[in-house]
């Protein structure tokens, strides 16, 4: 089918989104060219300096972002695997499967920023219930002050708060599974388990892996959670890039080099979620 | 062997209710807590841990003047920004899908994948790299702490939303019965407008809620760009969370704000059980 009046239908969204956006993205390219701070606001040409300053001596971003990648890939993983289990158990007839199901979706509808409030308040260190319960056995953990527990609190916080989206997709593809191959594999004599491994996880393949990438591209803005539970403490211990970021712009006003940050993360960002589809596809999919 | 299986399928399903539903009943408990029964030590079952005290719900009614925060009109704002970002979002971005769908888009290597990859790949910006030059692109329009400059803010991050799920559904879509509404006599318009939505709207309904759900719970562009006179709900929230955090009417405001999304999950579990959904995503 071809219209003379096709571009009617597309353009309004298109030139809405590109106007908006074509501002920001511009601007951030020429930011990143100038030192505009606080004490010399404006936009001077310095070219590519600020560039050469984060690829030699800024290591905090790098760690930063070896962080983030560890704590992304970490959730991630740990929601596919829960989400898939999940997705599952309620896919087939159990008892109250409607009530689990809408139980299992709510923590998806909760903002995140004022979850991690009361997150923070149930990992208290003398106040919360869960310190309260493992006093019991004389343990008092720091789960928000100790370098290693620190990142522990945001992954659980994290899995609570996405792993829900990752169960609505995996069990949205289990509902529209063909029957067919499931009637092959019981003639052939299959069990359970044989079936999950040769029918049910090649079928869901291409939904696993759209369902990853949108996840990993949600969570490696990860921002909030961090910037309610720790404020990328203890030292530095849960900084993520978006967090190191906006500290060098918005705290420190370092405009100027904040966007050289801001538009190097961005080209890493592209380049490795490019990267990681192509290996899923290659894991997943066999011929 | 079946037993057993059973045995840990229902075991592993009470304990992942139990981690869902932890955090807000300790908000439950906590709301009717005071500063006395919060600085006491963990305490869970009001009258029998606690003497129960309404003073975290009754703050969220109070003028900031009298102590209070009042969140009716952030909780207000929240509703009609992140309803008229929804709404903006899905209307131009079932347009767009809806021609990406149907019709062939060729402008030297770019292509119909091309241009859907485009919208999808707003998503992968983080907040912050758009947050500074938004800040000072809606200084210099005078938008900054208007509800209009929040709403072209969110409209970039829904649109991808509703442009990625209603291509998927689209194509799902039979191509006959959008030609068979041509040769009845109807134009391009009413073919879409008449025939093609009517058979859309279990797709409608999913971008409609996952551009609530995004909307309604994004804080950082608000937290940025909006001061004084337009507060939306998340930022009014952790406000109050300054130099003494007052535990009991954050976790009042928690529970409140949660609420209108909990009738979301109802409608969306609706559509999945019909098995409708299963369409609108691949």
């Amino acid at each position: 089918m071809n219209f003379k009046h096709k571009y009617l239908f597309l353009f309004p969204g298109l030139l809405v989104l590109i106007g908006i956006l074509i501002f920001p993205v511009g601007f951030t390219v020429r930011l990143s060219m100038s030192s505009w701070d606080s004490f010399f606001p404006g936009l001077d040409y310095i070219g590519l300096e600020n560039y050469f300053r984060l690829f030699q001596d800024d290591s905090r971003f790098w760690e930063a972002f070896g962080r983030l990648s560890f704590l992304s890939l970490t959730t991630v993983t740990l929601q596919y695997v829960l989400g898939f289990a999940l997705a599952l158990m309620v896919w087939k007839d159990i008892a109250f499967k409607r009530f689990f199901r809408v139980l299992f979706l709510i923590p998806m509808m909760t903002t995140p920023v004022i979850m991690t409030v009361i997150w923070k308040t149930f990992f208290h260190e003398s106040l919360g219930p869960v310190n309260d319960f493992l006093n019991i056995f004389g343990w008092n953990p720091l789960w928000l002050s100790s370098e290693i527990l620190s990142k522990v609190t945001v992954i659980i916080v994290e899995v609570w708060q996405w792993t829900p989206f990752m169960f609505l997709l995996l069990l949205a593809g289990l509902l529209s599974l063909p029957k067919e191959p499931y009637l092959a594999a019981s003639i052939d004599g299959a069990g359970p388990y044989r079936t999950f491994i040769y029918v049910t996880f090649p079928l869901m393949a291409p939904i696993s892996i759209g369902a990853i990438i949108i996840r990993l591209i949600e969570a490696s803005k990860i921002m909030d959670t961090v910037y309610v539970l720790t404020s990328g403490g203890p030292g530095t211990a849960t900084e993520t890039s978006s967090f190191y970021i906006f500290i060098k712009g918005l705290r420190e006003f370092q405009f100027g080099y904040s966007a050289a940050l801001s538009f190097t993360y961005l080209i890493i960002m592209i380049i490795s979620l490019t990267i990681i589809a192509k290996v899923l596809v290659r894991l997943m999919i066999r011929e | 062997m079946r037993k057993l299986y059973l045995t840990l399928k229902y075991l592993f399903i009470g304990l992942w209710s139990m981690f869902v539903v932890a955090p807000f009943l300790w908000a439950l408990s906590t709301s009717f807590k005071d500063f006395n029964s919060v600085t006491g030590g963990a305490t869970y079952i009001p009258w029998v841990d606690f003497e129960p005290s309404l003073e975290g719900w009754r703050v969220l009614l109070r003028s900031p003047a009298q102590g209070g925060v009042n969140i009716v009109e952030p909780y207000f704002n929240s509703i009609v920004v992140t309803c008229s970002a929804s709404f903006i979002s899905i209307f131009l971005g079932t347009l767009a899908a809806y021609a990406l769908s149907r019709f062939t888009f060729k402008a030297g290597f770019i292509k119909n994948s091309d241009i859907t990859f485009f919208f999808i790949s707003q998503r992968i910006m983080p907040p912050i790299v758009l947050s500074i030059p938004f800040f000072i692109m809606l200084g210099k329009l005078g938008l900054l702490d208007s509800m209009v400059g929040l709403v072209m803010v969110y409209v970039v991050l829904l649109m991808p939303i509703a442009v990625w799920i209603m291509v998927d559904f689209f194509n799902k879509v039979p191509r006959e019965i959008d030609e068979t509404a041509l040769i009845d006599g109807c134009n391009p318009y009413q073919a879409f407008y008449k025939v093609v939505l009517p058979n859309s709207v279990p797709g409608l309904i999913v971008a409609g809620m996952f551009c609530m759900i995004f909307g309604w719970t994004d804080f950082f562009f608000a937290f940025i760009l909006t001061f004084t006179e337009v507060q939306l709900l998340p930022v009014a929230i952790v406000a109050l969370n300054s130099s003494i955090t007052p535990w009991w009417s954050l976790s009042a405001s928690a529970l409140v704000s949660v609420a209108p999304l909990i009738v979301v999950a109802f409608i969306v579990e609706r559509y999945l059980s019909k098995g409708n959904l299963s369409g609108a995503l691949k």
